[in-house]
């Protein structure tokens, strides 16, 4: 669990990066910190691994202050993906994988081992282990930081616009790797986005931030789409209008067991199940949504 | 040829001492712009303060240097160590900047994220900083290497310039063919000591092919 307990941080340059944030991440989940450039996100994001210590105010990971913690010792049990992948040039893949590892003095044989199963975990060929990150394409060198992000097996994994820089077919493709991923590990994962598509498809938990990290709005994909607490978030998910206000197209002939959707320019976005022509009560429990229910959704907006 | 075979002895011996002689201040330049490099690009202050002294630095003239050294060093004018100072000068002169430059090269992103997963900055600037400055680093020192390798010769002029010694006899002798013998040995030496370096980057940057950067060791002629 991590915790933020009325944090603050202000630049040396006077902004006001964060103004009095508090939050808390429940263990095991996905929380999103979705919201547009400067508005603190990835301020919040680097509190957690003391890249950044904020002005006031204190941040707990399991019930325990970070701030009387070593940032590198901090740092090394925490894993860390960002845009552009990060990784070292000068490095073969297995070097960046087993980097942190190797940092701690774990043997040679054992950390290349290790990062060996974690190409495999994350869906990359063996075969890349010997290669540099500049031979790989943008969205295997995003694998190969994700894999160095699971290198110490952290309980906790953030990750800063990590999907940012590719092109959206392969980021769909490593949305789903997350997500998959995420099954099988549980881990605690604060993830950084500007996309309220992403943010929506991952999230179990989605938070949208204001200037200053100010929280529009927090709770479950579904509960926001439900309830926008304004019009900042209204607008910002595009329910207000646009292409999630969703309506049923009266002028298509249906066989009568689908409706049509447009959105509110009037583009066809999707169908709903309908049998007999009355839109069926799906379960509202968000935990019963699967994986390629999610992913209807994203490709719908 | 007749007068290089008789002489070959000579010419081999003033080519030794010409690689001796050059040799330290390359070494010298590269290891103490390191760590001045560094700093100049970490604080702004120094790095204005630091470019500004070198600039300077390699504005006197050469020749100045060989004569004026044996007081500030105390040793005698024919004393070699005159020579390998002024030139360690002209070395550090020229590779602070570059240095500077390299730890400028090194990606923000990368730094970034290697702080990130936790190095701590000791190994951050040995195992991260230090190896991605490299190529750049290399760049700059086969510019000091071909200016140190030029300019030794004018210490021929303060009697330890080894190959310069060449040119000053042949000058005097009105004997072309020597002078040509030893822009030629000087000429080999300094594609020598580029090829040598250039190897030391393929082995120890194998991951540079295509960073590497090599025209600009013509654009920084010899301050002679």
């Amino acid at each position: 669990m991590i915790e933020f307990r009325g944090v603050s941080k202000q630049f040396d340059d006077g902004t006001l990066a964060v103004d009095d944030f508090s939050l808390v991440i429940p263990s095991h989940k996905t929380v999103v910190l979705v919201g547009s450039s400067g508005c603190g996100k990835t301020t919040l994001l680097r509190m957690i691994n003391r890249m950044v210590d904020p002005t006031s105010g204190s941040i707990l990971i399991d019930d325990e202050d970070i701030a009387g913690l070593e940032p590198v010792k901090l740092r090394r049990r925490i894993g860390y993906v960002m845009q552009n992948s990060g990784l070292l040039p000068h490095r073969k893949v297995i070097d960046n994988v087993a980097t942190v590892p190797l940092l701690e003095g774990v043997p040679k044989r054992d950390a290349y081992a290790r990062a060996m199963e974690l190409l495999d975990t994350v869906g990359l060929d063996r075969s890349l282990a010997n290669r540099y990150p500049s031979q790989l394409s943008g969205g295997q060198q995003q694998r190969v930081g994700v894999a160095r992000g699971l290198a110490v097996d952290p309980n906790i994994l953030l990750m800063d616009e990590p999907f940012g820089a590719v092109d959206p077919i392969v980021r769909a493709d490593l949305q789903q790797e997350l997500i998959r991923l995420q099954q099988e590990l549980g881990k605690t994962i604060v993830f950084v986005t500007h996309d309220i598509d992403e943010a929506f498809l991952l999230g179990d938990e989605v938070v949208i931030l204001q200037v200053g990290a100010q929280i529009a709005q927090q709770g479950t994909p579904s509960e926001i789409l439900a309830n926008p607490t304004n019009e900042f978030v209204a607008n910002f998910i595009g329910v207000g209008r646009g292409k999630r206000r969703l309506s049923v197209d009266g002028s298509v002939e249906s066989n009568g067991n689908d409706l049509v959707l447009v959105d509110s320019a009037g583009h066809a976005a999707g169908v709903v199940d309908a049998p007999g022509g009355v839109i069926a009560n799906g379960d509202s429990s968000p935990k019963s949504r699967s994986i390629s229910n999610k992913t209807d959704q994203a490709g719908d907006a | 040829m007749q007068w290089l075979w008789e002489n070959r002895d000579l010419v081999f011996g003033l080519s030794l001492e010409h690689v001796r002689l050059s040799a330290i201040p390359i070494i010298v330049g590269l290891i103490a712009s390191i760590p001045l490099g560094w700093l100049a690009n970490r604080f702004r202050v120094t790095r204005a303060i630091q470019l500004t002294l070198f600039g300077i630095l390699f504005t006197i003239p050469s020749l100045a240097f060989f004569i004026t050294l044996p007081s500030v060093l105390g040793t005698k004018i024919l004393n070699p160590v005159n020579v390998v100072v002024a030139l360690a000068i002209y070395a550090i002169a020229i590779m602070v900047r570059g240095a500077a430059d390299a730890f400028a090269s090194v990606p923000r992103d990368v730094i970034q994220s290697a702080t990130a997963v936790g190095f701590s900055s000791v190994s951050r600037f040995w195992k991260v900083e230090l190896p991605l400055a490299g190529p750049v680093l290399l760049a700059n020192l086969r510019v000091v290497s071909v200016t140190t390798v030029s300019l030794l010769s004018v210490g021929a002029l303060v009697g330890n310039g080894a190959l310069g010694y060449l040119f000053i006899n042949g000058y005097q002798r009105d004997f072309p063919t020597e002078v040509m013998i030893g822009i030629v040995f000087t000429l080999i030496i300094a594609v020598l000591f580029d090829q040598i370096l250039v190897a030391i980057g393929r082995v120890l940057m194998p991951w540079a092919h295509g960073v590497r950067g090599s025209s600009r060791a013509l654009t920084v002629g010899g301050a002679a």
